[in-house]
């Protein structure tokens, strides 16, 4: 009747393993990676601050101008010879337009085989127009702008909706996309590209999306 | 036939799951005011969550009948009028940051019915802050092609 002879029983630990996964899986289930997606976007300095740089000279058949107005309609100026505006009905078709406009004015070849190796990202600039209006404008000191003699600027009014702006922007984005891939599939078919392959699609078509400051034409009742 | 011994499992489990809930991140600040972001499909993956600042700009849960918009950036918060204060703020947070303020990213999450004025007026109060680079923040949308 020693205390050393009585025997403690074991706790049966076997289900341990499954009170831990139950708690393994309910952090999986609740904590969000919480994985953040969205459109990048450079702003340019403060106003004040800004090296008055003459805005870029460009043909008025180098710039897509695209307007959306308080009612969250969108008007586009493709940019050709007789300039006209006309309203878009829906997204994808101011995608096609885009697309249309940046194939038609970044030609061929322009920085195919000599891009930059610095890959250096680009800056914003902003400068203001005859009406007053400020606008934000990729720098135009990179030589990658200076060959692409082309610009989408995209204006709103201060009463346009933000789902609207975003979906704009997410047009102009796709298209620039879109062309990249298709600049991809071409040159290297289906392969997976390497960092420095899609570096070199980026820089085929860069994107130059120039954007204005609100504007207020009138007060909605 | 040997039993296979199964007591490190659990141990095995745990250390499974203190990795878990030290590398996900809990929503770190509450939200209070009501976002609902906008969806795409041309959406570029955020890296370096540690140098990202959210700006949240949406209806404020507290106050709904009241249609104004209100700001979020951590714990403060901003109505509309009171937008100039903003650049104070991220001016601070920038601070906060120390060494990485470089790479000072400032995600926006904006409600689909905000305006743009307030969008461009916050804009200007990023750049008077310097800080540039911004991101749209968006939910993803499963491309249909």
């Amino acid at each position: 009747m020693g205390k050393s002879k009585r025997k403690v029983p074991g706790i049966n630990a076997s289900s341990t393993a499954d009170i831990s996964f139950i708690l393994l899986i309910f952090f999986l289930v609740v904590t969000s990676m919480n994985s953040n997606f969205g459109l990048p976007v450079m702003l340019p300095n403060p106003p004040e601050e800004k090296d008055l740089q003459d805005p870029p000279e460009l043909h008025e058949r180098n710039i897509m101008k695209v307007y959306v107005n308080m009612d969250n309609e969108i008007m586009v100026t493709p940019g050709k010879e007789a300039p006209e505006r006309y309203k878009v009905e829906d997204l994808s078709q101011l995608r096609e337009l885009a697309k249309e406009f940046i194939v038609a004015n970044t030609p061929a070849g322009s920085m195919n085989d000599k891009y930059p190796e610095a890959k250096n990202k680009l800056d914003t600039v902003s400068y203001v127009n005859e009406a007053g209006v400020e606008f934000f404008y990729p720098a135009p000191h990179s030589n990658i702008v200076q060959n692409n003699k082309h610009v989408i600027t995209l204006q709103t009014d201060r009463a346009t909706k933000y789902e609207v702006y975003f979906k704009v922007q997410e047009a102009l984005y796709g298209a620039y996309n879109d062309l990249r891939a298709e600049f991809a599939k071409d040159v290297y078919g289906d392969k997976v590209l390497t960092e420095d392959e899609q570096e070199l699609c980026r820089r085929r078509f860069v994107n130059m999306i120039s954007e204005a400051q609100p504007i207020e034409i009138g007060k909605r009742k | 036939m040997p039993e296979l011994n199964t007591s490190s499992l659990p141990d095995l489990i745990f250390s499974i799951l203190f990795f878990f809930m030290i590398v996900t991140s809990m929503r770190e600040q509450e939200v209070k005011v009501q976002v609902e972001l906008p969806r795409g499909t041309e959406l570029t993956k955020l890296e370096r969550k540690s140098a990202i600042t959210n700006i949240y700009i949406g209806t404020p849960m507290n106050n709904k009948e009241s249609q104004e918009a209100g700001i979020q950036l951590n714990d403060r918060q901003l109505s509309r009028r009171e937008v100039n204060n903003l650049k104070a703020y991220i001016v601070e947070e920038k601070e906060r940051l120390g060494n990485k303020a470089a790479k000072m990213k400032v995600a926006l999450k904006i409600d689909n019915n905000i305006d743009m004025g307030l969008l461009s007026d916050v804009k200007m109060q990023l750049r008077k802050a310097y800080a540039l680079q911004i991101v749209y923040s968006a939910n993803e949308e499963k491309a249909n092609r």
